[in-house]
């Protein structure tokens, strides 16, 4: 039976209380709900395991950065193969210290999609298997998905051009 | 019998490798002939697409797409198209939906082809490659025709298509799709059905639906294993409703659902089913209508996120788009299904010989653009 985004927060919000945020529907084409950076792990266990929900299907994780100033946030979104319906998850984690518990060991498509997130925006999931850099080089300076992020004049002796 | 363990050897198979269909290097631990572990390393073709998007104007990152996967541009063209125009609510001509339909499927058929074709490469057979190149080639000149180019086109624009097809493409496609329907019997005579192959490919590297959704493996390689998931299907887009086509799965006809040969088998049963789709296209295609009616004037989207997904040849192509009213997007993730694909590769492939890496990594039908952006 499919089970709609609403009715979906509204049980997430019955059994995690206050870790659950607000529910996002205005724009978005993908009904929003906001977790706390500290339960997300469990939200997600919940959601692949419960029995109504088994959304067994991790779509996309992306990093996001507004303006280079505010929080960061990480974007799930996911999807039920059985039961053919969707939910998209959204945290916000701190510039400084972006910190988040992994997902990797509850859906395998996190493992390489975190990387990308750490390698791009320095977000530091806890838990991950073996959390490196995945598109750029190991020795690669900064986040360049950061809106402040400034590159490095030089890498390994050769100039980095600049953007703009 | 207990097998016995020799001292593991660390073997380096790539970045520049035959095989490797693009620059991947693969860090395969050998235990003898027997791979016991596979990392595959990437971010030898990282363009940072991602970042370039977020510094141009919407309608300046459709050729950045295309260059992302460059076996199916017009794909993931029409992908980014799509959901932009989702976030504008904008209503498309028929005519442009039509056309774009034709030309998505036909890039399903040339890349296949490839696939495929390089698949019988990758296991020894040179033949067949050549084969569905020649087909590939009748595809190619098809989009020259239409768009100019042959690999990389910016066709599909936001709100609709940089111009109409010129006169005599529809009869010209009729052509092919007539030439092409006799053609797949070729493969099959010359690919699928011989001994050589089927030993090579069959109970190769067996994939589980549970591994399959659990990786994110998307595309033919997930319906090879059996499950019925096509997006034009399950969260019809575009005009995709309106056409009669079956999805193949994986019946494991040579061996166990989900192996290597049914990853390839899938392929060429969907060969035939996007031609279905490219001559219903036809036959309702409108003969009316400006293919640049829709095309906005200034493309702004509202304040907002999308999460737009499509079924391109390799799996679930999904756009992350977040705008803030602007010209220029805030983000624009691009969730590549060859990425995802990739990453079952040792779960999949470790505990057989190099040479099956080999034709596993085949079966997968990877493209390194898109895996690195």
């Amino acid at each position: 039976m499919i089970v709609t985004e609403q009715e979906i927060y509204s049980s997430l919000s019955t059994k995690f209380g206050e870790s659950i945020g607000d529910f996002i529907t205005e724009e978005t084409f993908n009904p929003t709900v906001l977790v706390k950076a500290g339960t997300l792990a469990d939200v997600c266990t919940y959601l692949k395991e419960s029995e109504s929900l088994q959304f067994d299907s991790l779509m996309s994780l992306s990093g996001h950065d507004q303006d280079g100033e505010s929080e960061l946030s990480v974007i799930y979104h996911l999807y039920s193969t059985v039961l053919d319906h969707y939910c998209t998850l959204k945290t916000f984690v701190d510039r400084e210290e972006a910190v988040i518990a992994s997902v990797a060991n509850i859906y395998r498509t996190a493992d390489w999609h975190e990387r990308e997130a750490y390698d791009l925006y320095g977000i530091t999931f806890t838990g991950h298997p073996d959390l490196k850099r995945i598109l750029l080089e190991e020795d690669w300076e900064g986040y360049p998905l950061r809106k402040d992020y400034v590159a490095a004049e030089f890498y390994r002796g050769m100039r980095i051009e600049k953007v703009k | 019998m207990a097998r016995l363990y020799a001292e593991e050897m660390v073997l380096n198979m790539g970045p520049q490798h035959p095989s490797t269909h693009g620059v991947l290097r693969l860090k395969l631990t050998t235990d003898g002939e027997i791979v016991s572990h596979i990392e595959p390393v990437i971010g030898y073709l990282h363009r940072s697409f991602e970042k370039h998007a977020e510094n141009l104007e919407y309608q300046m990152v459709t050729p950045f797409t295309g260059r992302c996967d460059y076996l199916a541009a017009m794909g993931s063209e029409h992908g980014y198209a799509m959901a932009v125009e989702k976030m504008m609510g904008i209503e498309l001509p028929e005519r442009v939906e039509y056309l774009r339909v034709i030309f998505a499927e036909l890039q399903r058929i040339a890349s296949h082809l490839v696939a495929v074709g390089t698949f019988g490469l990758d296991v020894g057979a040179i033949t067949p490659f050549i084969y569905c190149f020649r087909e590939r080639e009748l595809i190619l000149d098809l989009f020259e025709m239409a768009s100019g180019a042959r690999l990389l086109y910016n066709y599909i624009w936001i709100g609709g298509l940089a111009h109409d097809v010129p006169p005599g493409f529809v009869e010209k496609t009729y052509e092919f799709l007539d030439n092409f329907e006799k053609r797949v019997a070729e493969y099959n005579q010359i690919l699928s059905g011989n001994k050589i192959f089927i030993e090579r490919a069959a109970d190769i590297g067996v994939m589980t639906p549970e591994v399959a959704i659990n990786y994110g493996v998307t595309g033919p390689s997930l319906r090879a294993s059996g499950v019925n998931i096509d997006i034009r299907r399950t969260q019809p887009y575009s005009i995709y409703d309106r056409f009669e086509f079956d999805v193949p799965l994986g019946e494991g006809a040579q061996g166990t659902v989900g192996d290597s040969w049914d990853r390839y088998y899938v392929r060429v049963l969907e060969m035939q089913e996007s031609a279905k789709i490219v001559r219903q296209a036809l036959d309702q295609l409108p003969v009316e209508g400006d293919v640049q009616a829709a095309v906005p004037r200034r493309i702004r989207p509202p304040k907002g996120e999308i999460y737009f997904r499509s079924e391109n040849p390799r799996g679930e192509l999904g756009y992350y788009i977040v705008s803030d009213g602007k010209n220029v997007p805030v983000r624009v993730k691009m969730r590549s299904p060859a990425f995802s694909n990739l990453s079952v590769i040792n779960e999949i492939g470790h505990g057989w010989m190099i040479s099956d890496v080999i034709a596993i990594l085949g079966s997968l039908d990877i493209v390194l653009g898109e895996i690195d952006r």
